[in-house]
């Protein structure tokens, strides 16, 4: 029997209200898993990792920042979650020779901004978020889980927002 | 007299320098990827890597040719372990640990921002602490009280994008070769600041913090049009397009100018000083000159040759640290983050 969700639609009307997402989603991460975010620049993909990480508990030492330039950050939190941007990467291949890809097989919590850049790198059990801009601060979330714990993530996280 | 080879690998720059007694500069050599990375519109970090690798040893080796010296005359080793992207950082560290174990001389690891912050006393007669410190690159923008190499303090920092990065993102959405912050500025000297007027982002009265992901996003629905991600800029004119530059570049400068003007306030400290990348951005150096003239401050930016990723200041702050004794063992590990290691962040 598969009562499992295929995929979850939300709008948002603001910054803040992406960054509320984020905190439903980060409520909802299972350990393991990988988050790919999708949207062009200005999308709020950052604001929504800002939303994640806080929902993920993380102390309020954590500042979270967009790692366009620094590729990779890492914040504490109920899990550890690794916070990467391949904006500035050319494909998959570098995202390997980096070392990155460890970070899938850990136990921690991976979210990689602009991941359609990557598709191939990310494991086939991932969640996709593609934050679709729909007026200057609107924006259309679509969130669509590939595999056991990205199904899990979401089940919780619609729970938690219905 | 101390004589101090530094290394620096943490990102683009593969650099080496010979610094005495953390002022006098021998020598600043950089290799830069820019020319490798601009065909591909950013850092490719596997050529990163492998590139620091190929040229560390010819950049020391030029370092001390050029500075007039041998190994024997070197006193210590100075070499950047964090921030910075875990697999450059430890060549330039693996490099820095093998020297000081063969030559049998002191390993000093250098924080990066650190040596940034601490970059525009390279050179000066007397040291310009207590200060504000004004720290502006691709990666980070932050403003730190520095009252002694040994006492640098975060005040304020970005809470999402960095301002060099913002640079570089709207020169992507203008179609400008990257690196973007050069090209910004160049065309900005075209355009009229006061055309078009970006939002500057204060975060309320008392934040030191900075946010310029606001600025990118206007700049983005200026070219593309209310709600659209592209398009555009064909409509432009090389004028709109300056005014664009322009107007972005003076609302980033507003807001960079203000903050550490309200830093100045809030510490009461008379010294103001500028490093980092961004800090080679001439029209941002003149508006924090006239700014601090105006009120009465001293000001010193770093000179340009430390802006930008380099060893000149990774040796000049770790003449410090040797002085406070704080030498690094050959157990030294890279760090991605500043302070205290995150996990997963050591490689080899």
């Amino acid at each position: 029997m598969n009562t499992q969700r295929s995929a979850l639609n939300r709008e948002s009307r603001s910054p803040t209200e992406t960054f509320d997402l984020g905190v439903g989603l980060g409520r909802s991460l299972v350990g393991g898993m990988s988050i790919g975010l999708i949207g062009p620049l200005g999308a709020g993909k950052t604001q929504f990792v800002k939303g994640i990480a806080s929902g993920n508990a993380a102390p309020d030492s954590v500042r979270v920042t967009s790692p366009t330039f620094t590729l990779v950050q890492e914040y504490a939190g109920r899990l550890h979650l690794y916070h990467v941007d391949v904006y500035r990467l050319g494909g998959s291949a570098e995202l390997v020779a980096l070392g990155f890809d460890e970070f899938f097989t850990s136990d921690a919590a991976v979210v990689i901004e602009w991941a359609d850049r990557v598709r191939d790198a990310l494991p086939l059990d991932s969640l996709w978020v593609e934050l679709r801009p729909t007026g200057e601060t609107t924006r259309h979330l679509s969130f669509e889980p590939c595999g056991n714990s990205a199904h899990t993530c979401l089940e919780a996280f619609a729970r938690s927002i219905d | 007299m101390t004589t101090i080879l530094g290394i620096e690998t943490s990102c683009d720059e593969t650099a080496a320098a010979v610094v005495i007694d953390g002022t006098d500069v021998r020598s600043n050599v950089i290799a830069s990827q820019v020319e490798l990375h601009s065909k591909y519109g950013g850092v490719v970090p596997e050529i990163a890597s492998r590139a620091h690798i190929e040229r560390l040893d010819a950049v020391i080796e030029e370092a001390m040719a050029k500075a007039g010296i041998g190994l024997g005359d070197v006193e210590a080793i100075a070499v950047t372990n964090r921030p910075g992207l875990a697999g450059a950082l430890l060549i330039g560290v693996t490099a820095a640990k093998t020297l000081s174990w063969v030559l049998g001389k002191p390993l000093i690891a250098v924080d990066h921002i650190h040596a940034h912050a601490h970059s525009p006393a390279i050179g000066l007669d007397a040291p310009p602490w207590p200060a504000i410190a004004l720290i502006v690159s691709g990666g980070h923008t932050s403003l730190y009280r520095v009252d002694a190499p040994h006492a640098i303090e975060r005040i304020g920092s970005t809470l999402d994008d960095a301002a060099g990065e913002a640079f570089d993102k709207v020169a992507t959405i203008l179609n400008l070769p990257y690196p973007g912050g050069p090209q910004i500025e160049r065309i900005a000297k075209r355009g009229d600041p006061s055309a078009i007027g970006f939002p500057r982002t204060m975060l309320g009265r008392d934040s030191l913090d900075f946010s310029f992901s606001g600025i990118k996003t206007a700049v983005m629905y200026h070219v593309h049009g209310q709600g659209k991600t592209e398009g555009g800029l064909e409509k432009l004119t090389s004028a709109d397009v300056a005014d664009v530059a322009a107007g972005f570049q003076a609302a980033v400068i507003d807001v960079l100018v203000r903050k550490t003007l309200r830093a100045v306030g809030r510490t009461g400290l008379c010294t103001v000083v500028l490093g980092g990348g961004v800090a080679a951005n001439m029209t941002l150096r003149k508006a924090l000159e006239d700014a601090c003239t105006h009120r009465h401050l001293t000001f010193h930016a770093a000179e340009t040759a430390y802006c930008t990723d380099n060893a000149a200041m990774i040796a000049a702050l770790a003449y410090h640290q040797l002085a406070r004794g704080e030498t690094a063992g050959l157990d030294l590990d890279a760090y991605a983050s500043s302070g205290k290691a995150a996990r997963g962040t050591t490689r080899g």
